[in-house]
């Protein structure tokens, strides 16, 4: 396939708030490459999540399209979307949501349960991911059982088990301290050169913008600017044409 | 541009699949389980006893040995009406049946709101709408079938019990094994019956979760 792996053309979503509009995406226009390691910033608010869960296939778009891979999500059915979640999107969140029943291996398992992989080849798959992921010693453990970096390490193997097109993290060094948030944004990037996987976290995290091909910055549900690693300055404390807060 | 034609169904797990699912769920989740089927234990307790009991005093009546009969008449016992339940005593199962039912229904329906993420997560990792249906539909029916079968034979001992405490050694003497056996497998259907009923309702609830809403709730 030819052109941009993720198309969104002129995105508008507005949440119907009792008698109150509110317009959470005012016309977004981003492009996204296939292998690009795509950083979305913006203020609490300003329509990550909501852009997030558009090109995740998780929420329809009030007008315009996200297109993925040539396909236009707004014109599947639910089971489609279910395919397409399964098989295209790998889900990071900020606060890990692993399932707190399920040992490591088996809430990495999940994803190839729902592929149609069989069980036994799922757990078999899921411990080498977690494996390359460096917790082939802790297959067996609860999420509870183990440290916020090392539950944010299963939620990536779990997020890669099915080796998708676009891993979407939103947020996935929110909940870690410095240099735990490290190690995940390294291993990410490590992912992402190795599987050739298309990786797009909304973040707060000044860390990611090194290692981010392209920094779109949203600010009240509309794009602000859109930097190339080439183009953007980093200066002491701020980002020269792109303020963080 | 890639017609959403190509995009395929997501693919049905099989039934076995989704029992495994709710097992380990269910084995993790023990202690909240047992609360959930307490009701359910408790309610088939009472109309086991009531049957069982019901089924002795015919057969020691059918048994015309006069000194029974004076211990039956002094418990109380319309020996010449043989032994029939009264009306009022099955409208009580009927309510306590009932009262049965809105617990499994309130119980299961505060489980899917305690996991709502839980259901959200799956759901981005793939889950159909019918995979959320089924693995709570058997959640709910493997608590209530457990439960029944718990209440069954509770409800056998107190009331085999309660016979020998009132009627000496005559209820083992004249034990009615296929009447009770009929009316152990009349408790466990409507055990049965009455957790799948229950079911539907909290299972329905949980799949109509859309992800994007479940995700936003906080823990």
């Amino acid at each position: 396939m030819s052109g941009p792996l993720v198309i969104c053309d002129d995105v508008r979503k507005t949440f119907v708030m009792g008698k109150e509009r509110v317009h959470a995406l005012r016309g977004i226009s981003v492009d996204i490459n296939k292998g690009e390691y795509v950083s979305i910033m913006g203020p609490s608010g300003s329509g990550k999540s909501t852009l997030f869960n558009m090109i995740g296939g998780l929420d329809t778009p009030t007008a315009g399209d996200v297109t993925v891979e040539g396909c236009k999500l707004a014109e599947l059915n639910s089971s489609q979307l279910a395919w397409f979640r399964c098989h295209k999107i790998g889900f990071i969140f900020q606060s890990f949501n692993l399932v707190p029943t399920m040992t490591a291996l088996e809430n990495v398992a999940m994803p190839r349960i729902f592929m149609g992989v069989p069980p036994r080849q799922a757990h078999d798959d899921a411990a080498d991911v977690l494996d390359r992921v460096g917790l082939g010693h802790r297959l067996d453990h609860l999420p509870a059982q183990v440290s916020g970096g090392q539950q944010q390490r299963i939620a990536i193997a779990r997020a890669l088990v099915n080796e998708p097109l676009i891993v979407l993290a939103d947020e996935p060094t929110g909940n870690l301290d410095l240099h735990t948030g490290e190690e995940i944004i390294d291993l990410l990037n490590d992912m992402k050169s190795r599987l050739g996987v298309t990786i797009i976290t909304a973040t707060h995290d000044m860390k990611m913008l090194s290692c981010s091909d392209k920094i779109i910055r949203i600010e009240d549900g509309a794009v602000k600017s859109v930097d190339t690693r080439d183009t953007i300055k980093v200066k002491i404390g701020s980002i020269d044409g792109a303020t963080v807060s | 541009m890639v017609s959403p034609d190509k995009i395929p169904e997501q693919t049905s797990l099989s039934w076995p699949i989704v029992g495994a699912v709710s097992v380990a769920g269910l084995r993790r989740r023990f202690a909240r389980a047992m609360i959930t089927m307490v009701g359910v234990v408790l309610a088939i307790a009472f109309l086991s006893y009531m049957l069982v009991s019901e089924s002795l005093v015919k057969a020691l009546i059918a048994a015309g040995n006069d000194e029974l009969n004076i211990l039956l008449q002094n418990m109380g016992v319309d020996i010449f009406g043989g032994g029939k339940t009264d009306e009022m005593t099955y409208l009580l199962i009927g309510l306590t049946l009932l009262t049965s039912l809105v617990g499994i229904v309130n119980a299961m329906l505060m489980a899917v709101t305690e996991r709502v993420k839980e259901i959200g997560t799956l759901k981005c990792l793939g889950a159909t709408d019918s995979f959320i249906v089924r693995a709570y539909f058997l959640e709910s029916t493997i608590q209530g079938v457990c439960g029944s079968a718990i209440g069954m034979f509770l409800g056998l001992i107190v009331a085999v019990s309660v016979a020998i405490k009132s009627y000496g050694l005559y209820p083992l003497k004249l034990f009615p094994v296929t009447a009770i056996l009929g009316a152990l497998g009349i408790s466990l259907v409507a055990g049965a019956v009455l957790s799948v009923l229950a079911s539907i309702l909290p299972a329905y609830a949980a799949a109509r979760k859309q992800p994007v809403e479940a995700l936003r709730v906080e823990e």
